[in-house]
């Protein structure tokens, strides 16, 4: 059985002009229903697959998106939902933006788009998802050499 | 005859719980306007779960979630065999409250949070469940469950009120209303899933298994009420329980944003209006 059969989301609103968050939301309502592929919007990073995050990194928000990440279990995936995430957009050059998501984390999947469009964030996800199963068995096999 | 109901309901309840579970989920979403997630999808979230690394806050917390899902079983058992309804719910409550310490082991606020809420919720639904044992006594002058199965008249002809209030708190049980309440199964954001929390990987793979037995047991004293002991009565049972769940689940998803406050209101008038009164009625005929 396949970890990507139940790809639980985490839904982190960066500094996000709300744009993104509201096409992401749209995702889950009844016109697009990602619910149909398993997908659960979690609010508990202990419970997730996928961290999901619209909007650019700040000051304030860095430590808070960090420490998400490293409570969420293994395997687990990056999706960078619009372009403020992907590397800051519009305000990649404002005082207080470090950047996109990939200045503090690791990001798997980049979804461009102002605001991203809920068919290419389901894209995203799905493509997510079909990482999960690589990286659940890049885990298998460090296990097995460590046994080794 | 006994033991193998026992050993069936061992078996097959996680195969139903999950079953159930998953035509719950489709349901609901048809119901919203949705296409919903596959039927089998809660065996895909159980496998992904005991796949997955599991954070393990402290050892306390593993050992008493294994003992909610030790109880449950247990308390299940003992009802399949046909022993003491009594005891069957002092089981129920004892494996609720070995999950209630666990996530109060936690350091965490949202699981403390949760371990409180969970605890109201109990002093909701309990005096209710605590009726239905009586009036399953009243109606069958024994609490054992496998003389209350095979009594001449089934015990919903005797017990109405108090069947309307059983299916009244199994909104409560089921973990559907209301929608603050710690780990309901609404939008999973609620209190951060409350008592589930600080769980991950197969420890929360535990709790939902152990969720798995619960339900089917307690659909199962649903389907006591309609029993006699003939053929006709097992699928008068199964119709009925069919029909509860669906009431459950409607009843849910048409008052989706109800209040852990309106719960202890409602329930508890529920219980004195519906089964007080049923008990009174059942106390003047028979005496």
């Amino acid at each position: 059985m396949k970890v990507s059969k139940s790809p639980w989301m985490l839904h982190y609103d960066g500094s996000s002009c709300n744009g993104c968050d509201i096409e992401v939301l749209a995702c889950t309502m009844p016109r697009y229903d990602v619910e149909r592929f398993g997908v659960i919007n979690t609010g508990n990073p202990k419970h997730a697959d996928i961290l999901l995050i619209t909007g650019g990194i700040n000051a304030q928000n860095k430590p808070v998106v960090e420490q998400i990440y490293s409570q969420m279990p293994q395997p687990k995936v990056v999706v960078a939902v619009g372009i403020c995430a992907c590397n800051g957009g519009v305000f990649k050059d404002c005082y207080n933006i470090l950047g996109g998501v990939d200045t503090v984390l690791p990001v798997d999947i980049y979804v461009p788009g102002c605001a991203a469009k809920p068919e290419a964030i389901i894209d995203g996800v799905i493509q997510a998802v079909a990482l999960l199963d690589e990286k659940r068995k890049s885990v298998r096999e460090d296990k097995k050499e460590a046994g080794q | 005859m006994s033991w193998i109901l026992a050993i069936g309901f061992l078996v097959l309840a996680p195969l139903l719980g999950g079953l159930l579970e998953g035509a719950d989920r489709v349901l609901c979403a048809r119901m919203q306007g949705r296409q919903g997630p596959p039927l089998l999808q809660p065996f895909y979230d159980m496998f992904k779960l005991i796949q997955k690394q599991s954070v393990v806050v402290n050892n306390v917390q593993d050992v008493l979630v294994c003992g909610f899902l030790i109880f449950v079983v247990f308390a299940g058992l003992l009802f399949f065999w046909g022993g003491d309804i009594l005891l069957v719910f002092f089981a129920l409550t004892l494996a609720e409250i070995f999950f209630i310490m666990s996530s109060c082991s936690a350091n965490s606020p949202y699981s403390s949070m949760g371990a409180q809420r969970e605890l109201l919720q109990n002093m909701a639904y309990e005096p209710m469940i605590l009726l239905t044992a009586i009036g399953f006594y009243l109606a069958a002058n024994t609490f054992n469950v496998n003389e209350i199965a095979v009594a001449s008249v089934p015990a919903i002809v005797y017990l109405p009120g108090i069947f309307i209030g059983y299916v009244f708190i199994l909104v409560i049980k089921f973990r559907k209303s209301p929608f603050d309440l710690s780990t309901s199964h609404h939008a999973h954001q609620e209190m951060v899933r409350g008592l589930t929390t600080e769980l991950s990987g197969n420890v929360l793979a535990i709790v939902s298994l152990a969720e798995w037995y619960e339900n089917i047991l307690l659909i199962s004293i649903l389907g006591l009420f309609f029993l006699n002991g003939t053929l006709w009565s097992v699928l008068a049972a199964v119709l009925g329980c069919g029909i509860a769940y669906f009431v459950v689940v409607l009843a849910d998803n048409v008052f989706p944003r109800v209040k852990w406050d309106a719960m202890i209101k409602s329930t508890w008038i529920v219980t004195l209006v519906a089964g007080g009164i049923n008990l009174m009625i059942m106390e003047l005929l028979t005496r």
